[in-house]
This record gives structure tokens, sequence and C-alpha cells, in this order.
């Protein structure tokens, strides 16, 4: 955490129409723009400024929302006249909190484990994906709940993490043909991909099996979604009846 | 009060001015697709400017109104009728005896708004009366009406209330009485250019490619609903090609997948992966929810600060609105 100051002072804002501006912390996905993401997404939630209306965490960047309305009440001393006015200020309101970004109280990740019934129906593509790798399913899933994973970012659709940490050996092609319904919880990969579908849409990924736990919890107040930018994952393995006994009994702990 | 629904039309939703700050969590903004049309029916009927409206796509519903509630109906014109009688868009009208209201085809848009004197009364979910179609949540029970559905409005304004009492006091023959003044300026379908800002990948492409999105028209392709308009047009191509990471992305945002440009709406997701070539300027937002699929659009290249210059004008605008309209409710 200690480079975040020049981290932060890497840091480009551009602006993403006149009523946005993305910070961008570099272009490769990486622990540390990472950890420079998260410690400005930090800031931002602590020190919200007028005017701003949201702000969206990615793999490289924050994308701060704001009304432009609003910024332009503020005053300015010397404003450039050929960028918008309410930019400025965003850019004011930002590099202030960039400059104070290394002080931010350290970020200690959450660790989320996540059940999985691996296999049979609820991961119809298990066997699949082990035949590519010349793995046993076996195999497979003990390289799966072996990983270190990391969120990077949620996006795609309500509490749908986009996971850092797959092996390697485990990266695999989606499926020739996307599924019109992947059912809610599924488990999949693709490519250099893993991650949880929360709600039921049509995909292309290869389903090795399924979680009990819900990610999107609508009803959740301020924190629909159970994983968090930043969070560390660890999957591990659990029977079709234990699937059963979570998803009988309505809800599941956490850890 | 209560709206009963005949026919749910094609895919009438709820929409309100969207979900705003839950999309860090992935979760869609939603909102309507024109929020001009929006505000102006909420002015009318003397809601909060963001309350939440019915939005019609192309067949609209048929609807059962009480006595005595307060609709206006703005967007599209959708030729909407009560017992025979054209109902006039654009001012506040009040229902004096029961009747159904019926909306025909589509002419100058495609979306139709109407408000109704102190909004539905449904939960917020995520701070929002947004239907969210895909998640199946907000809005009326998650998605589009359907015939049996009952929806109750919220309490109407005191103004709204007063001029509700006073047009019924005066009730003849008709299911409804209304004004004679009406509020011109409502977003209609048109053929002037819809303004653009340079995209943050505007770079990365060639310039002819730059230049000729701004010359030749594009045409809204059937595949195009209110999470984007795929556009068919001449071929967008990267000065080399190039991986980008996933990064969010923004109501009116032109990405190129494939070399075809795709336009962003109401219910984009929150993150894209592909190069950002234009963004639209937000004053023009709404235009763009008022064209239909195959309508032909063009696109005119202008300066941030001159998007934003557009955006306060329009929005002094309807503050101006605001006032003007509040004042007339008031004289009935």
């Amino acid at each position: 955490m200690a480079n975040h100051k020049n981290q932060a002072l890497a840091a480009r804002v551009l602006p993403l129409g006149e009523a946005a501006a993305l910070v961008s912390f570099g272009t490769k996905i990486s622990l540390d723009v990472h950890r420079a993401v998260r410690a400005f997404a930090a800031d931002l939630s602590r020190h919200p400024f007028r005017g701003m209306t949201e702000y969206v965490e990615a793999y490289t960047s924050v994308t701060v929302f704001y009304d432009p309305m609003m910024l332009c009440r503020e005053k300015l001393l010397n404003p450039a006249p050929d960028v918008p006015y309410s930019f400025q200020v965003a850019e004011l309101y930002i590099g202030e909190l960039l400059q104070g970004s290394g002080k931010a109280a350290a970020l200690t990740p959450r660790h989320v484990r996540i059940p999985v019934c691996y296999g049979g129906k609820y991961g119809p593509d298990l066997a699949a994906v082990a035949q590519y790798h010349k793995m046993s399913e076996e195999e497979v899933v003990a390289a799966h709940t072996g990983g270190d994973y990391l969120v990077y970012m949620i996006g795609f659709a309500p509490g749908f993490p986009y996971v850092g940490g797959l092996a390697p050996r485990l990266a695999t092609p989606r499926r020739k043909s996307p599924r019109l319904v992947i059912p809610k919880g599924s488990v999949g990969i693709a490519g250099m991909q893993t991650g949880v579908y929360p709600i039921e849409t049509p995909g292309g990924w290869q389903l090795i099996g399924r979680t009990p736990l819900e990610l999107f919890r609508p009803d959740n107040g301020e924190n629909p979604s159970l994983l968090q930018a930043g969070d560390s994952l660890e999957f591990y393995a659990i029977s079709e009846q234990e699937y059963m006994d979570y998803m009988a009994e309505g809800s599941v702990p956490v850890q | 009060m209560k709206i009963e629904v005949m026919d749910g039309g094609l895919l009438t939703t709820l929409q309100d001015m969207g979900r705003i700050g839950y999309q860090k969590f992935g979760v869609l903004a939603n909102g309507a697709m024109d929020t001009f049309s929006l505000r102006l029916a909420n002015l009318l009927t003397g809601n909060a400017l963001g309350e939440a409206a019915l939005e019609m796509p192309l067949r609209g519903p048929v609807l059962r109104l009480q006595p005595g509630t307060v609709f206006a109906i703005t967007g599209a014109d959708m030729m909407p009728t009560m017992d025979g009688v054209p109902v006039p868009m654009f001012r506040p009208v009040c229902v004096v005896r029961d009747a159904e209201l019926r909306f025909g085809g589509c002419r100058r848009g495609c979306r139709s708004y109407m408000a109704v004197a102190g909004g539905f009364d449904v939960p917020l979910v995520m701070g929002s009366k947004s239907t969210y179609l895909r998640a199946g949540l907000g809005g009326w029970q998650g998605r589009a009406l359907q015939a049996g559905d009952v929806l109750p409005a919220g309490t109407m304004s005191g103004a709204a209330r007063d001029f509700s009492r006073r047009m019924q006091s005066r009730a003849g023959e008709a299911a409804f009485m209304t004004v004679p003044w009406f509020v011109r300026g409502g977003v209609v379908l048109d053929t002037a250019p819809l303004r653009v800002t340079r995209g943050l990948q505007y770079d990365w492409f060639t310039t002819e490619s730059c230049e000729a999105f701004c010359r030749e028209p594009f045409q809204i392709t059937m595949q195009s609903d209110r999470m984007g308009y795929r556009l068919l047009g001449p071929h967008l191509e990267l000065k080399k090609p190039r991986e980008m990471v996933s990064e969010p992305v923004a109501f009116g945002t032109v990405q190129v997948a494939d070399g075809n440009p795709i336009l962003l709406l109401a219910d984009r997701q929150t993150t894209g992966g592909y190069p950002k070539i234009f963004q639209l300027a937000q004053a023009d937002l709404p235009r763009v929810g008022q064209c239909p699929v195959g309508h032909k659009i063009r696109f005119e290249l202008i300066s941030l600060c001159a998007a934003e210059d557009l955006y306060r004008r329009q929005q002094e605008y309807i503050n101006e609105l605001a006032v003007s309209i509040r004042l007339k409710l008031c004289e009935g």
C-alpha cells in the first residue's frame, strides 16, 4: 500500500461526456492498479463532493458521475475557456482526493467463502472442461477450489464479480453456442475468467457447478451485492445433499 | 385513486429518472428513455419532476380511470381517446366519470409517457420506482403491465387536488375535462442530427471512420431495445487491433463491436469492454428515446463545452416550464 501516493499521482482524469469523469490508474490489470482504484473509491465514498451522483469501480479506473448543473455553481479562479466548466470543477475535487489518497486507512480485504456443488446437473460442462484439459473431473475441482481469487470489479449483471486468479491450466474457451438460460448461482469459466451468475441470464460460459448463495440481494438496503470489489474469494466443494440442504434452509452463512 | 389495466400494451413499464447510486454493484440504472417527456408529464400533473410515470412504446395500453384522476400524456402521439373522444396531449386532463383511456398507433416518435397526479404508489427499490425487467424488480411487480393489474395512485399535490375539484365542478357531457392551454416544445421525432462529443477511445479509430460517423446516416436495426440501439451504417475501423479492459459506460455511450456502433441506452450494462468512439450529448438523450427501429439517424460532432451549454439550457428551460406550469395549474 506504500506507493498509493505514486499511483495516485499517475492517475489521469478524462471526461466521459459532460456528466462524468473517468479516473484512470493504468491500462493493464495489476494488483497495484487495483489497490489504487480501491483506495480512491474508498475516498470517494467517504468524501463525496457536492454534485457527484455516483461512482463505479472497474479494473483500472473509477468513473465519477455528476450533475453538471450543480458543479457549474462552484466558483473557479481561472477557468480554462475550452474545457467544460463542470469538468474543471470535478477535476479539482478529484485532484484533492487523489492528493490525500495515500492517507486513506489501509483497506483490509474481506475473505468470502463460496460453497459450490460441482458437476452433475449443476455443472453440465465439468466433463467437457476436464476433457479439454485432459484432466479428471476431480482434478478440475481440486484446481478450482485450490485457487486464491480476487474480485476486481462488479459489473455486467447485478452482483456479478469479475474475478482474477484462475489457474492458467483451467483456462477454457467459451462454449461455441451460448445457452439461452444460465441458472442463477451457476459457477463458470470463460477464458482466464471464473465467476458466478447472480441472476438468470443467457451466456456462453462453461458451467462447472452451482452455489446456493444469493449473490444479488436487492432487499439488503445499501449493499445489494454479496461481493464487493477488493474481496478475496475462495470456492469450496459441497455435495448435492448439502446444496439441497442450503437451499431448503433458505439462507446460507457467508463464512 | 387507482388505475385498472384492461390491456397492458406492448411493453408498458413504470420508469422514473433512474436508479442512481447502485451501478457500482452492477445494478442497471434503468429509468425513462425520454426523460424530458417524463419530467414534462410530471410537471403537468403537479408531481415532483422525478416521479415515476408510464412509459408506453409503440402500442399503448387500455386503462380504466376513476373520476377525479388527473393525468397528462407527453412524448409520441398515440392518439389517445376516452369514449371515442380524442384526449389532448401536453396538458393536464381530469377524468370526470368512469371511462376507458385507449391508446392507438404511434406517430411522431415511439414512446408516450403518462403521468398521474400523485404518482404511482409502488415501493422504491434501491431508491427508484423504475422497472428493472431483467432482474424482475422495481416498477409494478418488476414487469410490464398486464390486463388485470390495478395500480394505486399516490397522494396528489395540493395544486393537483384543487385542479381536480375545479374541473369536476365544471363537468359536462364528456368523460374528461381539460384546459385550453398546453405546453409546446415536447420531444418529437425529427431529422436534425444528434449531437455527439468525442468518446474516450476516439483516437483509436481511423480518421475516415470518425468522419464517416458524422457524415453518413445510421439505421436503427431490429436488434435494438431499451438496453441499446444497434446501428447499421459505414463500418468503423480501429487504426490497429487493440484489446481493452472493461470500464464503465454511460447513457448515450457509442461503443463499437465488430465495426458496428451500439448506442447504449437506459437499460445498458454498467460496464463495457468495447472501445467508445463517441458520447451523445446529454441534452439529446431524450430525442434518441423517440427514435424507432428502422429510423435513420445522423450525428454531428460538437465540443464538450457546447454539449455542456446545451445541457444547461435544457435544464433552465425545464425550470422555466416548471414555474409557468405551476402558475397555470393554479389558475385552472
